[in-house]
């Protein structure tokens, strides 16, 4: 339960505000103020208006019905069954071709390279293709990963295709029988629409040098950013149809409350999440886990 | 970008509109849906409830109730607790006494710290000023190399060293160099941090002690959420920090962190970074960004970007040509191209009072006006200077020659012809360099 561990501790900043707050609600009697102010503590936390009035709006109506007698204990039914969805990532072909897309600064490279370490720990082979070749320097950072966990780097020129860059290394990670390709991408506003359609183009000549690829399409969020994340991956959503959410630096984040919402609003599971700096912090999202960290020692 | 937040201000600004006398049921009723519309702007907690109770005590008062427009009223009281909210006026960064004058940037991973960098350099750079820059994030992979494409491109220099040296002596070094080669601008390039990782938080303090910057600039992205209080405060609290640089301000995210940082740590927003490009930073002025807030455009903004691009010159020639009709094809492209010096469209349609929400949805595609200008490129100037000259065959050369279709081309000259047309209408009155009646149609 090591990991168990680390997320409780990447999340202490969480628990001690949003439960930590809701704690001294919970000895109170359920009533209208009560749920207000659990509302407002939601609010606070990112969850966003939407999500938060519905886990207050079902925990009211079973209030009404037979009477709550333990709110935390409600409280964490309602948010673990909104999570609930841990689909993980499955291999289902090889090479697994995974696209990652974000807006700028939320840790898209860094996050590609610790999947590639997680994979090159499990005994695979990995290629990653440097398809960011807008930013400076991107290509750079991105090929000191590949030297750090042994993956193959595919990369052109900066300023170059990057939808060439993703056609070439999905090639020849089938010629050289590598187990996963994962394909990086410049940062982009979503507001920006022609580099959106950039992304249709990458995701749709993927596709050509291999079909049914890409078979993960993952946007990666910053934990710390309020409810545009929601328009984010609705418009991210619209272009590339997302297959599920890396969430990052939720451990400097105040507030995890950001996966329900995202949950709620667009039915998108988290994958995987980050929860500290070191190479190890990105792991599998389980809901329970996350639940359960969120509300231990409450 | 804060059109968002504008709308649902209109919309709950329409339901008053229609009242004559204000009950305070209806107050509480506007005050709940401004608290929506802020919460879910991103505006802190803290900051939304500070700001609806201020709203609503003097919004019930007589003020409202007996002005025969109340929802006037309400929005300009909250318009104006917005401005106070947010500063009055725009703070710049105060240059030292001695030189150099020290900016020391820090935040957060990828809030925008080596970008905004680069156009702070660029600002000064543009005064005729000589800033040198520091690497002294020696954390992420590449954000040397990154620090260094940067400079190149704002044509100043960069110092460097090894990646894993220590940053606080880095910094030092740094600041020697440029007192032996009179630099006058020294700005230091940070590793990104979490507020909370405290190793590095007194990495930060020791550089602070070290080299004594005189502006601390936190970088902050506007689409941070509750947690840019948080941010704010503990940076403020640990470091201390001069003013805030607010970046990403071309997504469309409402921006409520804005709000918020001001309230909580007193201190100004200085700087906004609008898109990737290396232009200069923006200043923030907090009047302009309330009006914005509001729907109310910016137009201030917009006249002082024009008035940086057009040549006063140029802008007589053109009334002149305006007044008289020979505007030709050759003063299209002029025009279309200082229009585009004022920085990206979508930024730049977005300070146009009233056209603020109704843009939401509009795709500006630079690529078009791109082509625009290549069919242009593509006449002679003969052509350029009587289009009644381009036939059949004029216009397939032109269609080959700038890559586009007949169909275009047609189009091109049909839409400046509208424009002729329009402009004779048009005559006199307006902002200088700035009639561009037919514009919107070639976007």
């Amino acid at each position: 339960m090591a990991f168990f561990d680390r997320l409780k501790a990447g999340l202490a900043k969480t628990r001690s505000n949003l439960v930590g707050r809701a704690s001294s609600l919970f000895s109170k009697p359920v009533d209208d103020s009560v749920l207000e102010d659990l509302e407002e503590i939601l609010i606070m936390s990112d969850v966003g208006p939407a999500a938060a009035n519905e886990i207050i709006e079902s925990i009211r109506s079973k209030n009404a019905k037979g009477g709550v007698t333990d709110l935390k204990a409600a409280l964490k039914a309602e948010m673990a069954n909104l999570l609930n969805d841990d689909s993980g990532l499955l291999m289902v072909d090889r090479p697994f071709v995974i696209m990652v897309v974000g807006v700028n600064g939320v840790g898209k490279t860094t996050s590609i390279g610790k999947m590639s370490k997680k994979y090159y720990d499990e005994g695979m082979q990995v290629t990653l293709a440097a398809g960011d070749t807008f930013r400076a320097a991107a290509i750079e950072q991105l090929e000191i990963w590949a030297r750090r966990t042994n993956a193959q780097l595919v990369k052109h020129q900066s300023g170059s295709d990057p939808a060439a860059v993703a056609y070439d290394a999905v090639i020849s990670a089938s010629a050289r029988s590598s187990d996963v390709v994962i394909v990086d991408t410049a940062g982009r506003l979503h507001t920006k629409s022609n580099l959106m359609d950039e992304l249709k183009k990458i995701h749709r000549v993927i596709g050509k040098a291999m079909p049914h690829a890409p078979h993960e399409v993952l946007l990666v969020l910053d934990a710390t950013t309020g409810q545009n994340a929601l328009q984010q991956a609705k418009t991210f959503n619209k272009m590339t149809a997302l297959t599920g959410i890396i969430l990052t630096k939720l451990d400097g984040s105040a507030k995890g409350g950001i996966v329900l919402a995202i949950k709620k609003e667009l039915g998108l599971p988290v994958k995987l999440i980050g929860v500290g700096e070191g190479v190890e912090d990105l792991q599998d999202f389980n809901s329970t886990e996350y639940v359960e960290a969120l509300f231990q020692d409450v | 970008m804060f059109e968002s937040l504008s709308e649902k201000l209109d919309g709950v600004f329409k339901k008053l509109k229609g009242r004559a006398l204000l009950k305070e049921e209806d107050v509480a009723a506007a005050m709940k849906e401004v608290r929506m519309a802020l919460l879910e702007a991103d505006v802190n907690f803290r900051v939304v409830k500070d700001f609806v109770e201020k709203v609503r005590s003097r919004a019930v008062g007589k003020e409202v109730m007996e002005s025969i427009t109340p929802g006037q009223q309400v929005v300009k009281i909250v318009n104006d607790e917005l401005v106070s909210l947010m500063g009055k006026t725009h703070s710049g960064i105060r240059l030292a006494p001695n030189l150099p004058t020290i900016i020391m940037m820090i935040g957060l991973q990828g809030s925008g710290k080596t970008t905004s960098v680069a156009k702070v350099a660029k600002t000064y750079k543009k005064e005729g000023r000589r800033p040198l820059l520091v690497a002294a994030d020696t954390q992420r992979p590449a954000a040397i190399t990154q620090l260094q494409t940067l400079g190149d491109q704002v044509g100043v220099p960069v110092y460097a060293t090894r990646e894993k040296d220590d940053p606080v002596r880095i910094c030092k070094d740094a600041l020697n160099k440029a007192r032996t080669d009179g630099h006058d601008i020294l700005i230091l390039d940070t590793a990104g941090r979490l507020q909370i990782d405290d190793d590095l938080m007194k990495q930060l303090q020791d550089i602070k002690s070290t080299v004594v910057p005189n502006e601390v600039l936190l970088v902050a992205d506007a689409m941070t959420g509750q947690e840019a209080v948080n941010i704010a405060e503990t940076f403020d609290e640990k470091i201390g920090i001069d003013g805030v640089i607010l970046t990403k301000m071309d997504g469309d995210a409402r921006g409520g962190a804005a709000l918020s940082i001001m309230w909580v740590t007193g201190k100004p927003v200085k700087f906004m970074g609008v898109g990737e490009k290396l232009d200069p930073l923006e200043p923030f002025y907090p009047d302009r960004m309330a009006s914005r807030i509001l729907g109310m455009g910016d137009v201030l903004s917009l006249i002082e970007k024009a008035q940086d691009v057009v040549e006063e010159k140029e802008a007589i020639e053109l009334e002149k040509k305006l007044r008289t009709n020979t505007f030709t094809l050759e003063d299209l492209r002029d025009q279309m191209r200082q229009v585009r010096k004022m920085g990206p469209l979508q930024s730049v349609l977005g300070m146009i009072p009233g056209l603020g929400p109704n843009l939401k949805n509009v795709d500006v595609d630079e690529s078009r006006l791109n082509k625009v200008e290549a069919i242009i490129n593509s006449m002679t100037k003969k052509e350029r200077r009587n289009y009644a000259i381009i036939k059949g065959s004029r216009r397939r050369r032109i269609a080959n020659g700038s890559g586009t279709t007949v169909a275009e081309v047609n189009r091109v000259l049909k839409q400046y012809i509208q424009m002729k047309k329009m402009m004779k209408k048009f005559k006199g009155g307006g902002i200088k360099g700035m009639k561009l009646p037919g514009m919107p149609k070639f976007m």
